[in-house]
C-alpha cells in the first residue's frame, strides 16, 4: 500500500466543547476566537508577531501528555487538541495573571482617557479575581511624560505588553522606543534626546491596551461613552485608509484606524489621524463671502449665488465657455466632482482639472492596473514614485511589510534615497530626467531580468519630482511595460480623491486644458473667470511664476472652499464648503477602490457640500442638473459613469469598498528618452513633498502645524565638500532667471549632482525656480 | 561623552565581521565603549547604533538591561559591596557604612578625585567567604573595615595597578581574534540575505 496522503491542510480541534477547523500554523488564540470563545489578552495583536508578553491568554489544553496550561497566543494549533478557555485551572490562571498585572497599575481610571474603552479595565471585570491581595506601595513614576510632540507616556499605567514597541520596530520600522532597564524597573522609553517622532506614532495610542499612551490631540477631550462614531474613509492622501470618525458634542474629537484587508490593516499615519482638528478650526469659512471695497465680507447664500451666477453669465455671454475654467475637485467626494463636471458640461466648459500641475497625466489610470494588495503580493515591485513614507504613508507600511517578509523585492529608481530604500532589493540613484535611460539599463541587467521572470511585476509610479516633467516617469513606466508585457501599474497620486474626480469628469476635455494650460490662458487674457473648487493653485502649483502671473491678470475668481487660502483671498465670491466628516459621499483611492465617507457632525456655519453648490449655481444659470438629493446624485453618477457602476449598491462601498470597473487598458507607445545631461557646474533640482508641510489641513491642526520644518537645500556631502560649503550655511539657488536663498543641509540620501528641496515648507519658496514648460530644472548653487 | 576612537572602530568592525547578523555584535561593542570612557557614553551609543544599523533606542534598551554597563562616569575603581543575606549576617552593613565614611560618599556615589565609586549590590556568589566585595569585579573575601582601608590605600598608592585595571578594561584575553578568524560571518550574511 502506498501512502499518498498529501500534507494536511486543516487540523481539527475542540474548543469549549465545539469542534473547530484550523490551518496548521494558526495560533490557538485565533482558533478559539473564531469558534466564539473569547480569550482575554493584552499583548496579542493579529497584525503583529506574537510575543507571549502579558501571559493573560492562558487556556487549558489536553494533549497526548495530559492537561496543561498554555499561553494561547504562542501555541500553534494541533490535531486533536481539546481546549478549555473556562476550566477551573484556566480561570484561576487568568485571574492570577490579571491580579499581577494590576499590582502596579494605578487604577486611576476615573481620570484616565482610556477608561470606558480600556481592555485592562474591561478584562479586569470580565476575567479578573474581583479583588487584589496586593497592599504594598505601588511603583511610582513621573506622569505623564511627552515622548514626542503627539504622544504622552504614563509609565505607571503601562503593563509592558510590548505592543507599542513592537509596532514601532516591526510595523513602522521606526524603533525609536524600546524597553529599558530590567525587572521591576522595566519601562518603555526613547533614547535620551531622541523623541518618538515616527509618522505612525498615533497607532501606538490606538493599540495600547491601557491608558499608558495618550495623544495630545485627544487627551481629556471626551469620554468614550460620550462618543458617537461612524465608519468612513480617510481622504487626506490617495491611500484611502478606512477609519472610524468619532465626535462628541457635535465636534470631531478622534479618528481611529479600521482594519480592512485590502488597504490599511488598521493603521493610519499621524497626518491623517490628527488633521480632524482642521475641521473644527475657527478659521473655517462659515458663511458666504463677497468682495467689498477690497476685502471679503460675509453675506447671504442668495446674494453670493446671485453674484457668482452673474459673473459666470456675463463671461459666458460675452466671451463664450472657453473663457471659463474650473480647477479642483480632488478634495471632495466622487459625487461632488461629478456634480461640478455636470455643471461644466452643461455650460460647455472644457478646461477643467482636478490636478494642480503636480500630478500625472490622467492616462496613467488607463494603464493595466494593480491594486495595493496585488502590488504587495508581487515578487517584484518597481518604484518610480515619490517617497511613499512622506506622501502615502500607509502604502509605505504595506510595501515595507512585503519587503520585510521577503515575499517582494523592491527595485527603486529615484534621485534620492527614500523611506523604502533600506528595504529595497536594488535602490538606484539618477539625475532627474534620466529615469527612462536608467530604467532601460536596469531592464537589461542579468539579475534584474532573472528577478522579473519570477512572477508578477508591479510598477508603483507617481510624481517623484515636482521640478521635472512627469513624462520621464511615464516613459520609464512604458519601458517596463514594453519589457514585461504582463506588468501592471499602481498609480500613486497624492491628493485624496484625484482618481475619483478624474473619473467623474474633472479632467481636461480637450488637449491643452490642464491646470498649467488654464493658468497660461488666464495670463494671456484668454480666460476671464476661474472657478476654484477646493483648490489653492497659489500654494500648490509647482510653477510659482505662472500662477502668480495668472492671478495678477485674472478678472474673476469664484472659490468654493473650507478656508480662505492664498488663492481664495483673490476671489470675488467665496462659497463655504462642508468639510470631511460633514457630508456623505464616496471617494476613490489610488488603486480605484470606491468606499464611502460618512457625515458625523453638523456642517460649520451655513457651509454646503460641493455638489449642492454646483446644483444651486446651475439653477442660477438656468440649468437644472436634475439633482435634488444625495441619493439621486449618487444614482445619476453610478448609472451615467460606467467605472462607478460597481459602486451603485450602497452596501458595496462600505468596509472594504469596491473596485471601479476598468475599461480595456491602453499602451504607452512613445520610445523612452532622457533629458539632456546637465552642465557639470550645475545641479539638477529635485523637489518633493514631505509629510508635514503648510497644507491647509496640517496648518489648521494645532497638533500638526508645528511639525512642518524650515525648507533647506539637501546636498550630498561630496558635493558640499567640493563647493566648500558647511552644513547650515546660506546658499543661493538660481535658475530660469529666478533665485532663492535657503540654508544648506548635508544629506547623503541625495545623489551626487542633485539638490533636493522639500515642497511647501516654511522659508523661501523653491517653486520660484520651477517652470512647467521646462522638462528639468538645472540650478546654479552659490555660497553666500 | 565621546564616540568610539578610530582604533576602536577598527576593532568594532572586526568584531562585527564575526557575526552573521550585525546586531549580534551589540554587547561586545558596548564593552568597547565602556573600556574607552569607563562608562557607556550617550554619543558612543549613537555611534554603535550607526555601526550596527540600529536605532539608538535599541542600543540603549539592550544596554540598560545590564547593571554592569554604566551610563554615567564612575570612579577608576568601582567597589561593589554585597549586602545580600549571607554577607549581611556577618556585617556587610557595617562594612558598607565604614566604606561610606572612609571615602566620604554615599553608596552609588563617586569620590571627588574620580578614583572610587561604591555600590551596594545583591549576591555576588561568594557566600562562603562573606562578607565579600568586588573592586572592578575582582573579589576580596572576608573583608573587615581594616582590610578595606588597606585595600583603599593599596589602590591609591598604585600597588595594585597590575592586578586591578581601571573600570571598563576588558579581560586580559581580549576579544580580538587572529586574521584567520575575522570575517567568518560574512559569507553567512549573504545566505541570510538570500533567504
Amino acid at each position: 500500500m502506498t501512502d499518498t496522503a498529501a500534507p494536511k491542510t486543516t487540523v481539527s480541534l475542540t474548543v469549549d466543547g465545539r469542534s473547530v477547523e484550523a490551518t496548521p500554523g494558526d495560533l490557538l488564540i485565533t482558533a478559539c476566537e473564531r469558534s466564539g470563545s473569547f480569550v482575554p489578552h493584552f499583548c496579542y495583536h493579529p497584525r503583529m508577531s506574537p510575543v507571549g508578553m502579558c501571559r493573560q491568554c492562558i487556556v487549558e489544553v489536553e494533549g497526548p501528555r495530559g492537561k496543561s496550561l498554555v499561553v494561547s497566543c504562542m501555541t500553534p494549533v494541533a490535531d486533536g487538541q481539546v481546549v478549555s478557555t473556562t476550566s477551573e485551572p484556566a480561570k484561576r490562571a487568568q485571574e492570577g495573571v490579571l491580579e499581577l498585572l494590576l499590582a502596579n497599575h494605578p487604577l486611576d481610571c476615573p481620570v484616565c482617557d482610556k477608561g470606558g474603552e480600556c481592555p485592562l479595565q474591561d478584562q479586569a471585570f470580565s476575567h479578573g479575581p474581583g479583588e487584589s491581595r496586593y497592599v504594598e506601595e505601588k511603583r511610582h513614576y513621573e506622569k505623564p511624560i511627552p515622548i514626542s510632540d503627539l504622544v504622552f507616556l504614563d509609565r505607571e499605567r503601562c503593563i509592558l505588553c510590548d505592543r507599542c514597541t513592537r509596532f514601532a520596530g516591526e510595523v513602522a520600522g521606526d524603533p525609536l522606543i524600546s524597553f529599558t532597564s530590567r525587572g521591576n524597573n522595566t519601562q518603555v522609553m526613547t533614547f535620551p534626546d531622541e523623541p518618538f517622532s515616527s509618522y505612525f506614532s498615533g497607532n501606538t495610542v490606538q493599540i495600547c491596551p491601557v491608558g499608558a499612551l495618550t495623544s495630545s490631540a485627544y487627551r481629556f477631550k471626551a469620554r468614550p461613552w460620550d462618543l458617537e462614531q461612524v465608519e468612513s474613509t480617510c481622504t487626506t492622501c490617495s491611500v484611502g485608509c478606512r477609519t472610524v470618525v468619532q465626535s462628541s458634542r457635535d465636534e470631531l474629537v478622534r479618528y481611529q484606524g479600521v482594519d480592512v484587508e485590502s488597504v490599511n490593516w488598521g493603521w493610519l499615519c499621524d497626518r491623517g489621524r490628527f488633521n480632524f482638528e482642521s475641521v473644527n478650526s475657527r478659521n473655517r469659512v462659515h458663511s458666504p463671502l463677497m468682495r467689498k471695497d477690497g476685502t471679503l465680507v460675509e453675506t447671504t447664500w442668495s446674494t453670493a449665488l446671485d453674484a457668482a451666477g452673474r459673473i459666470l453669465r456675463t463671461v459666458l455671454n460675452d466671451k463664450g465657455p472657453d473663457a471659463v475654467s474650473i480647477i479642483g475637485g480632488a478634495r471632495g467626494t466622487n459625487e461632488d466632482a461629478f456634480a461640478w463636471a455636470q455643471l461644466a458640461d452643461s455650460l460647455g466648459v472644457t478646461a477643467r482639472d482636478a490636478q494642480l500641475g503636480d500630478g500625472l497625466p490622467a492616462e496613467v489610470f488607463a494603464l493595466p492596473q494593480a491594486t495595493i494588495a496585488e502590488a504587495c503580493a508581487s515578487p517584484t515591485v518597481i518604484l518610480l514614485a515619490p517617497d511613499l513614507k512622506e506622501e502615502l504613508p500607509v502604502l509605505y507600511l504595506r510595501l515595507r511589510d512585503a519587503a520585510e517578509k521577503r515575499t517582494t523585492r523592491i527595485i527603486e529608481v529615484s534621485p534620492r534615497a527614500t523611506g523604502l530604500s533600506r528595504y529595497a532589493w536594488k535602490s538606484v540613484r539618477h539625475d532627474p530626467g534620466d529615469q527612462p535611460r536608467v530604467v532601460s539599463e536596469l531592464l537589461s541587467d542579468r539579475d534584474v531580468v532573472d528577478q522579473l521572470s519570477r512572477g508578477n511585476v508591479t510598477v508603483v509610479m507617481g510624481r517623484g519630482n515636482l521640478a521635472e516633467s512627469p513624462e520621464f516617469t511615464l516613459l520609464a513606466t512604458g519601458a517596463v511595460l514594453a519589457a514585461v508585457p504582463t506588468a501592471r501599474v499602481l498609480p500613486v497620486v497624492r491628493r485624496g480623491n484625484v482618481r475619483g474626480a478624474v473619473t467623474a469628469g474633472m479632467t481636461p476635455q480637450r488637449p491643452d486644458a490642464d491646470t498649467n494650460a488654464i493658468l497660461s490662458s488666464i495670463a494671456a487674457g484668454k480666460v476671464e473667470c476661474l472657478v476654484l473648487v477646493g483648490a489653492d493653485p497659489l500654494s500648490d502649483v509647482p510653477d510659482a511664476d505662472l500662477v502668480r502671473r495668472a492671478f495678477a491678470s485674472v478678472k474673476h475668481v469664484i472659490a468654493v472652499d473650507t478656508f480662505v487660502t492664498e488663492s481664495v483671498r483673490h476671489a470675488e465670491v467665496v462659497l463655504p464648503a462642508s468639510a470631511y466628516g460633514e457630508k456623505v459621499g464616496t471617494t476613490t483611492n489610488c488603486e480605484g477602490r470606491v468606499s464611502d465617507v460618512a457625515q458625523k457632525i453638523t456642517t460649520a456655519g451655513t457651509a454646503r457640500p460641493d455638489w449642492m453648490i454646483a446644483a444651486e449655481l446651475a439653477l442660477e444659470l438656468g440649468v437644472d442638473l436634475g439633482i435634488s438629493s444625495y441619493p439621486e446624485l449618487r444614482d445619476t453618477m453610478t448609472s451615467s459613469i460606467a467605472a462607478f457602476a460597481p459602486a451603485a449598491d450602497a452596501k458595496a462601498v462600505r468596509g472594504e469598498g469596491v473596485l471601479m470597473a476598468q475599461s480595456a487598458p491602453i499602451r504607452i507607445t512613445a520610445t523612452p528618452r532622457s533629458a539632456a545631461p546637465r552642465l557639470t557646474h550645475q545641479f539638477r533640482l529635485h523637489v518633493s513633498r514631505v509629510m508635514y508641510d503648510r497644507a491647509v489641513a496640517t496648518n489648521e491642526s494645532p497638533s500638526l502645524a508645528p511639525l512642518a520644518r524650515e525648507a533647506a537645500v539637501h546636498m550630498n556631502s561630496g558635493d558640499a565638500q567640493r563647493l566648500g560649503v558647511r552644513d547650515g550655511a546660506s546658499v543661493r539657488l538660481s535658475s530660469n532667471g529666478s533665485a532663492v536663498v535657503l540654508p544648506l543641509a548635508i544629506d547623503d540620501a541625495v545623489a551626487r549632482g542633485v539638490v533636493s528641496v522639500p515642497f511647501n515648507q516654511h522659508g523661501s519658496d523653491i517653486r520660484q525656480l520651477i517652470r512647467h514648460d521646462v522638462a528639468v530644472t538645472d540650478v546654479v548653487v552659490e555660497v553666500i | 561623552m565621546s564616540r568610539l576612537s578610530e582604533e576602536r572602530v577598527a576593532t568594532a568592525k572586526e568584531i562585527i565581521g564575526r557575526f552573521p547578523r550585525r546586531k549580534s555584535a551589540l554587547i561586545p561593542l558596548l564593552h568597547l565603549a565602556q573600556e574607552q570612557d569607563g562608562y557607556v557614553a550617550q554619543d558612543a551609543m549613537v555611534h554603535i547604533a550607526e555601526l550596527l544599523d540600529l536605532a539608538p533606542a535599541e542600543v540603549y534598551g539592550t544596554a540598560s538591561f545590564y547593571e554592569m554597563f554604566k551610563f554615567h562616569p564612575v570612579g577608576k575603581y568601582c567597589i561593589n559591596i554585597c549586602t545580600n543575606i549571607s554577607c549581611q549576617l556577618v556585617g556587610a552593613w557595617n562594612l558598607l557604612h565604614h566604606a561610606e565614611e572612609r571615602l566620604g560618599i554615599k553608596s552609588g556615589g563617586t569620590t571627588q578625585d574620580g578614583l572610587f565609586t561604591i555600590e551596594d549590590v545583591e549576591c555576588i556568589a561568594a557566600c562562603t567567604e562573606a562578607p565579600a566585595l568586588q573592586v572592578n569585579y575582582r573579589y576580596r573575601y572576608k573583608v573587615t573595615p581594616e582590610s578595606f582601608d588597606a585595600l583603599i590605600n593599596d589602590l591609591e598608592s598604585g600597588k595594585l595597578t597590575g592586578e586591578v585595571p581601571p573600570h571598563g578594561t576588558l579581560a586580559s584575553v581580549r576579544q580580538t581574534t587572529t586574521a584567520a578568524w575575522s570575517n567568518r560571518g560574512v559569507e553567512e550574511q549573504a545566505q541570510v540575505d538570500a533567504r
